[in-house]
């Protein structure tokens, strides 16, 4: 693992790659980028030793606007990836990119199991409650009533609360973020990557185009009234009384990380043979 | 009771049936061990009913004093320790008027699907000499019975219980031993099997016991493998469970995933990282895995899957064999798609061709598929220790800080220097999306035919040398097969070769990429081709007519599992076919 550079302290802008994002203008995924790019500054981290996983959406398409290595992978199954790479390569710090369908939807079990198995991830989801590389459809935290060709009158089913459910799943590190404060969500990033074990920031990231509705996000967005607690069952009663919009470090636990000791067996292969012969 | 002169025969089949808690298993083991110690060959094939525990099971053997590979198509010696639904293996325990019966006649008779072959019945009471052996078991008299059968030494027997049952203590040992003893000795009144034919190999001492799914573990690992993600499936699971301590002892680790979705997903994140990984899984979890396997093919991240393949489609018949996963390997993704499958052809060869399987992956960055299938997973055998292949393992990697870094560049074999995370001034996004050389997403036509060629040239252009396939004998008939078929194949060419018709063997290990000019000086000469595989659709023969040009006529010999491909119906099938 290489170590921080010892002389220029690296900038936000060293992490910044000079390919150009696809979003559409207003996009809260460009804060979202810029917070990612400022998190790692803050941290003082190399890009060679940052890995930024995603799966497919909107959000997913963040690894390759970074000068850090990427992986975009399939549909809903970023969290599996990264686990695998992280499990492989300890020394890595490694961030996930998602939105609310990637992450909720089609990666739903990805996500209880992620946060189950606390391997030392940093999990952003970006959710804009809509489905938007596919031009608009109801994903599993949109209202019951918003309307749409796919579900027209809406789907008429509840929100998914992903930060409960994070909680139950036994998360380590649960955060809510607004993508209109950047350099807030980078400083609720940052504290998330330093934490061990499996964080989650769920970032409100506005979807002008498809939720125009959600310009007024920045008028509703409060910070939290307390400070976070460790424990689960009042963290998850907090949120399950706010009105989702309370932002900042909602709860913060110290469990250990999972992670198996790969690296350290000497044995050789051929050792292993023993067990064969009679 | 006076015993005829002692007939020979190259190999001896035993069957030990009983229901679950009978210790038919253990029994079968240890007759395997016993005839290891005293020099022989065998294997051991487990059948079961569909039963998580106490189901039937029948331990199904053979026996010979040059390596096994396939099951005869008949049976010397059936022993049922019970008779509890033991009915449900009439058909994968062949009896005919030569064979022995052994039960135990205060339990039941023997079913009459066994009885009407005419099998000579010779009752032993099992429990009953249990009972006065305090301590002792009865399938340890049914070791006994069969070691007597087939003529193995006594003294075999007493030296393996002797190891295997040091941790019961003494008394226990004691008394199993006096049971496989008593066994042994009744075995002496029961007209004799015929006794094994042909000189003993030198080097018995260094032969292995060894399942093909311990095999295709050790393989992976012998291959580079340092990361596993696991999910359990039958008949795959004990690869896994092989994996789970071996890998932390070598430096890896395992992680069980939550389902084949992650497992999949899991590996190929964890490549990406630098870490040669594997999994293992069986037609359920392979289609699961398909959309990842290729995003490994678009990534260009190498990855190795062992599939065990058993009964489809569906749930199909999750513990029993069958080779109707060719198609689903060798085609089974969307967009034009390449990638490795190998198929081992012998327990011993789940070793060699897993570690081929990585070595290939590794080299040219591409997902690897090796199909071998529950008869080889989860059949214990007496083997030869498979010969490390030689083949170091090694990623193409860029320097650090390499100038204008390009992931996916065109080169001349169509491999490109896959950077690490880690490495300065090479990072890049590995990206399931159609991308450009530097690997930044493109639509462009352009773009997209450079990649597509890149990733087939690279498999195409491959030197594969000539482990594609084994190739044996001569003659201008050919069988032409893969898998688990190759033993039963080999061994209905040797009968035929005793009638006086030649015949060539072609057992392909390579499934894909296909290998024309090889195939064709293979078969150089052959008027008649036949492609022989255990499935129902005959999934070789069509992928072998897509892929290939056979020559002459070529026909296709099929039929589906759970029954094994016997050596007896390739046989005839050649037999009639030389005739006509």
């Amino acid at each position: 693992m290489s170590s921080p550079a010892a002389a220029a302290p690296i900038t936000a802008q060293a992490f910044k790659s000079d390919y150009k994002p696809i979003w559409c203008p207003g996009c809260g995924d460009y804060s979202v980028l810029s917070s990612f790019t400022k998190a790692f500054a803050k941290l003082q981290l190399l890009p060679q030793d940052v890995a930024v996983v995603s799966g497919i959406g909107c959000s997913s398409r963040i690894p390759a606007y970074t000068t850090c290595y990427g992986f975009h992978g399939v549909h809903g199954r970023s969290l599996a990836a990264a686990a695998g790479l992280k499990l492989a390569r300890p020394d890595l710090t490694v961030v996930v990119a998602s939105g609310d369908g990637d992450g909720y939807s089609i990666g739903g079990n990805h996500f209880l199991h992620a946060c189950r198995r606390n391997v030392d991830l940093t999990y952003v989801v970006m959710d804009n409650h809509v489905y938007g590389m596919t031009k608009g459809q109801p994903s599993p935290t949109t209202e019951p009533d918003w309307d749409s060709k796919l579900s027209p009158g809406g789907t008429g089913l509840r929100t998914f609360n992903p930060l409960v459910i994070a909680l139950a799943a036994g998360a380590n590190f649960v955060a809510r973020a607004f993508a209109g404060d950047p350099n807030g969500t980078a400083d609720l990033i940052a504290e998330a990557i330093s934490t061990p074990g499996f964080s989650f920031v769920e970032i409100l990231s506005p979807c002008i185009t498809f939720r125009p509705e959600q310009r007024e996000w920045k008028q509703m967005v409060r910070p939290a009234a307390v400070t976070y607690t460790n424990d689960a069952a009042r963290a998850a009663r907090r949120i399950m009384t706010d009105d989702g919009m309370n932002i900042g470090v909602l709860y913060k636990g110290e469990r250990k990380p999972y992670q198996p000791p790969i690296g350290k067996g000497k044995k050789n292969p051929s050792d292993l043979e023993t067990e064969f012969a009679l | 009771m006076s015993k005829p002169k002692e007939k020979t025969k190259e190999s001896i089949s035993i069957a030990i049936t009983g229901s679950g808690g009978a210790g038919v298993m253990t029994a079968g083991t240890l007759l395997l061990e016993v005839a290891a110690q005293a020099g022989w060959y065998g294997l051991m094939v487990r059948s079961s009913g569909p039963q998580i525990r106490g189901g039937e099971a029948a331990a199904l053997m053979r026996f010979s004093k040059s390596p096994v590979e396939c099951l005869d198509d008949r049976f010397d010696v059936l022993i049922g320790i019970d008779w509890q639904n033991i009915h449900r293996f009439a058909d994968e325990i062949p009896l005919d008027a030569t064979s022995v019966m052994i039960g135990d006649p205060d339990q039941s008779e023997p079913p009459e699907v066994f009885v009407k072959r005419g099998a000579h019945y010779a009752p032993l009471p099992f429990k009953q000499m249990a009972k006065s052996l305090p301590g002792s078991w009865p399938n340890m008299i049914a070791l006994g019975v069969a070691a007597g059968l087939a003529g193995l030494p006594v003294d075999s027997i007493k030296a393996v219980l002797q190891k295997s049952l040091k941790k019961g203590g003494g008394e226990k040992m004691a008394a199993n031993i006096a049971a496989a003893e008593a066994g042994y000795a009744f075995a002496e009144g029961v007209p004799s099997v015929p006794r094994l034919s042909g000189k003993l190999a030198a080097g018995k001492e260094a032969r292995w016991l060894i399942t093909g799914n311990q095999a295709a573990g050790y393989g992976a690992v012998r291959g580079g493998v340092r990361f596993c993600a696991a999910y359990p499936i039958t008949p795959a699971t004990e690869v896994l469970e092989w994996l789970a301590p071996a890998l932390p002892k070598i430096g890896g680790a395992l992680v069980q995933a939550e389902d084949e979705l992650a497992s999949i997903n899991m590996i190929v994140g964890s490549s990406y990282g630098g870490v040669p990984s594997v999994t293992a899984t069986a037609g359920p979890g392979l289609s699961l895995m398909t959309e990842a396997i290729g995003l490994a093919v678009a990534a260009e991240v190498p990855i190795v899957v062992i599939d065990v393949m058993r009964g489809g489609p569906s749930t199909g018949i999750p513990a029993k064999s069958e080779q109707s996963d060719v198609n689903i390997a060798v085609n089974g993704l969307h967009g034009d798609a390449p990638r490795i499958v190998v198929a081992p052809n012998s327990i011993a060869d789940c070793v060699s061709a897993t570690q081929w399987a990585v070595y290939l992956a590794e080299a040219m960055q591409s997902p690897a598929i090796v199909l071998s299938d529950q008869y080889f997973g989860q059949t214990r055998a007496v083997v030869d220790p498979p010969a490390d292949i030689g083949l170091v393992t090694e990623r193409l990697k860029p320097a650090a800080g390499e100038n204008g870094y390009l992931r996916y560049a065109i080169t001349k074999s169509g491999i490109s220097p896959m950077a690490i995370p880690g490495n300065p001034g090479t990072a890049y996004t590995a990206d399931g999306l159609e991308h450009n050389e530097r690997g930044l997403p493109s639509s462009q036509s352009g773009d997209h035919i450079k990649q597509l060629d890149k990733r087939a040239k690279k498999l195409d252009q491959f030197d594969y040398g000539a482990r594609w396939a084994d190739i044996e004998g001569e003659g201008d008939l050919a069988v032409v097969t893969f898998g688990s078929c190759t033993g039963a194949a080999r061994e209905a060419l040797a009968r035929a070769a005793a009638d006086g018709i030649k015949g060539r063997l072609v057992s392909l290990r390579l499934l894909a990429p296909s290998r024309p000019a090889q195939m064709a000086k293979a078969l150089a000469g052959a008027k008649r081709v036949l492609v022989v595989e255990q499935n129902h659709t005959g999934q070789l023969y069509r992928y072998l007519r897509a892929e290939y040009d056979l020559p002459g006529t070529t026909r296709s010999f099929r039929h589906p599992g759970p029954l094994p491909m016997r050596p007896d119906e390739i046989h005839q099938q050649i037999t009639e076919w030389s005739r006509s």
